[in-house]
């Protein structure tokens, strides 16, 4: 067990705080939550930044210690997250370099490293969250095209995505999880509709998405025909597995600005509220401890994040929750002022325990993958 | 960075718990036989018979104790020259983690820490007991008591495999005797976590096995997940040997032992309510851990001290 980093990485670090220092206070201001075109250009500008200086490919490439040491200073010097770019950097990325072909990886991964395409995941639907497999969505082959056809909800940042990773029912007489295929879908294609939707945060983050003979490139699929089920569960593995990792660094520094907070406005000598805030510190120092161990055993086998990502997302999803409940608690009335700090967080935090999965579903998985209890009936 | 295992930790792991599944079925500390449902048959269930309700205080096991010693139990982190094994905390922490999967009886900790400076205590010929907090475990079986426990009071201990005494003065707490306690904790939670899903694929109701329903099965899976935070965090502390990594790890510990073993009971049902399942015993000796070190408050004190400084 090993915590200490080489000496070559640790002069990464020092490199990488050097240009975080110098770059970071030339940044436009941040555009406001409902700009989506300047969210947009702000990631993608950022994204840029990352990728001149040589950044860009942390995630997918480089050692996970490196990848670390990035998530790790870019949060403590309170560089911008990753936003639009979520999706693509996060986990369709790493899903076409883990199964596209050589042609795949490069015609889309250079753009999603360089910041100059954004993608969305058009996965759930309406008649299928949770029980993700039963999604109907068809795609009908002709020629070389697939026409596509049905609706998608939930759909973040589509309103500004260049592509979409799709889920479609390409043999609907299959068992529903055989008849699936996964693809890249441009999302200028004649027949997509995009309707924002408002969340519960006030913005319009997500959307719904309706698809009414969209022709798609057989060659835009990823894995085989039929096989898409599979291709999803390397994408879901990245999205709960290493998706998140970087957030516990900024949820610690968001705990020390909480017990700073409530040193100045009295709080801190209420000794329940102040231990609640141990108890905290301890939570997100276990959750990163968590974060060193998946990373690096991902990395003795072989890169994929295996089904430890649930146990993970779980813990992590409450977790955050309970850390804006205790800044609500250190702000008092306050926290019923949006315009205070982590107020908005507090709200957008509630998606945490639903979207990738939501807690009863990743216990499922905790249950039957790893336990290996049986399925119920 | 390597946050992992190595080959050499997990073999040690692995002949640790092995030799400690053949302790537990030669000596006085071996398998109960649960009732009914899922008896796995080499359980360490430890002291069947010397711990009848309302028996006398148990007495220690020396021969387990002689055993632990050849082990190398206490004098792992003692240098070769001093014929210790010259290892360090993170490899204490896995063996004390394995004693506290096979709820190993005895005052571990206090005789770990002396080992090299309690003669005796390195080889398990000497039995070592310390006043922590405002507690002595295993007082009347020891050689040794440090630093002493003046004003002493028997207690009726929850634990029938721990006896207890209170003293007036709180006593210092050694940090590394935190850590190994949550080492402790760790390995308890993870046998709670074990019996309950091997329970739960057994035991069946309703025509299908418990652990096909959500509601015992989201117990187990919580549990797991504690014990894997819980595990990230404890490994982390032997390697750092930060206080404030070892104020977490407890927090954590402590949480995945007590609750894990709530939960093992509750998914056992009425035999977990019973002398005879082990269940009960995972939980009263994660209670008395808990209490080690100032109990948990001094920790979060600890850690919201952290966050300030
Ligand atoms: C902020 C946000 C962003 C999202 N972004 C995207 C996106 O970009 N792309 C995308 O494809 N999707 C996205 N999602 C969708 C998300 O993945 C789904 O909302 C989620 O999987 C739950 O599905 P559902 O909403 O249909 O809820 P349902 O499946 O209807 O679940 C409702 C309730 O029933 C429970 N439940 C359902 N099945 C079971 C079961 N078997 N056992 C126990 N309990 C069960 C659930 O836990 C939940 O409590 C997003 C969601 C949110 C909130």
């Amino acid at each position: 067990m090993d915590l200490s980093y080489t000496p070559e990485e640790e002069e990464f670090r020092a490199r990488l705080r050097e240009w975080l220092g110098k770059v970071l206070p030339t940044l436009p201001p941040k555009p406001s939550p409902d700009d989506w075109p300047g969210r947009r250009a702000y990631d993608l500008g950022w994204q840029r930044m990352l990728y001149d200086a040589g950044y860009a490919d942390v995630h997918w490439e480089g050692t996970p210690s490196v990848r670390l040491i990035f998530l790790e200073e870019t949060e403590k010097a309170g560089a911008p997250y990753v936003g639009a770019n979520f999706v693509g950097l996060l986990h369709a990325g790493p899903t076409i370099a883990a199964e596209g072909t050589p042609e795949q990886r490069a015609r889309w991964l250079p753009p999603v490293l360089r910041g100059e395409e954004v993608w969305c995941q058009g996965f759930s639907e309406p008649d299928a969250g949770s029980d993700l497999a039963a999604l109907r969505t068809r795609a009908r082959r002709d020629g070389d095209d697939y026409v596509v056809s049905g609706s998608k909800i939930w759909t973040s940042h589509a309103e500004v995505a260049d592509w979409c990773e799709l889920l479609v029912r390409t043999d609907p007489e299959a068992p529903k999880h055989k008849g699936i295929s996964w693809l890249a879908m441009p999302m200028d294609a004649p027949g997509i509709t995009v309707r924002p939707l408002r969340t519960l945060a006030g913005s319009a983050e997500f959307a719904e998405m309706f698809l009414d003979d969209v022709r798609v490139p057989v060659a835009n699929r990823v894995g085989d025909e039929n096989d898409g089920w599979r291709v999803t569960m390397v994408t879901l593995s990245f999205e709960r597995g290493t998706a998140f990792v970087g957030e516990v660094v900024a949820c610690r520094r968001v705990l020390g600005e909480l017990a700073v907070a409530a040193r100045r406005n009295g709080r801190w000598d209420d000794a329940a509220l102040r231990r609640r805030l141990g108890r905290l510190n301890a939570e997100f120092r276990a959750l990163w401890r968590l974060t060193q161990w998946n990373v690096s055993e991902a990395e003795a086998s072989g890169g994929v994040p295996g089904v430890g990502g649930s146990v993970f997302k779980l813990r992590y999803s409450h977790a955050r929750q309970e850390l804006y409940d205790a800044a609500a608690e250190v702000l008092g009335p306050d926290s019923l002022d949006l315009e205070r700090p982590w107020m908005p967080d507090r709200l957008s935090s509630l998606s945490y325990t639903i979207a990738a999965g939501t807690s009863q579903i990743q216990r499922n998985i905790v249950g039957e993958r790893i336990l290996g209890l049986p399925k119920g009936r | 960075m390597r946050f992992q295992l190595t080959s050499e930790q997990g073999a040690l792991r692995g002949a640790m718990r092995g030799a400690l599944r053949r302790t537990a079925g030669a000596g006085s500390w071996g398998p109960v036989a649960p009732r009914g449902g899922a008896a796995d048959g080499h359980s360490p269930a430890p002291l069947g018979g010397a711990a009848e309700p309302g028996a006398s205080p148990p007495r220690l096991d020396r021969e387990l104790w002689r055993t632990l010693g050849e082990l190398g139990f206490f004098s792992l982190r003692l240098p070769e020259a001093d014929g210790g094994a010259g290892l360090g905390l993170p490899e204490a922490v896995l063996v004390f983690e394995e004693a506290g999967r096979a709820l190993v009886p005895g005052p571990l900790v206090a005789t770990h820490l002396a080992a090299g400076e309690v003669p005796g205590a390195a080889e398990g010929e000497v039995v070592v007991a310390a006043a922590d907090g405002r507690l002595v475990e295993w007082l009347q079986e020891a050689d040794v008591v440090r630093p002493g426990a003046e004003g002493a009071v028997p207690m009726k201990s929850v634990d029938p495999l721990t006896p207890l005494h209170r003293v007036p003065a709180p006593a210092r707490t050694d940090p590394v005797a935190v850590l190994l306690t949550a080492a402790e904790q760790l390995g308890t939670a993870g046998r709670a976590c074990e019996l309950a899903v091997q329970h739960a694929r057994a035991r069946e109701q309703f025509g299908q096995p418990i652990g096909a329903f959500q509601a015992v099965k989201h117990l187990c899976a919580q549990m797991l997940v504690r014990v894997e935070v819980a595990r990230a965090a404890v490994y982390a502390a032997a390697v750092t040997a930060e206080r404030a990594d070892i104020a977490a790890a407890r927090l954590l510990a402590d949480e995945a032992a007590v609750r894990g073993a709530r939960d093992c009971l509750q998914v056992h049902g009425g035999m977990g309510f019973t002398w005879e399942c082990e269940v009960h015993l995972l939980l009263k000796r994660a209670w008395v851990r808990s209490e080690r070190g100032g109990g948990g408050t001094e920790s979060e004190e600890l850690l919201a001290a952290d966050l300030v400084a």
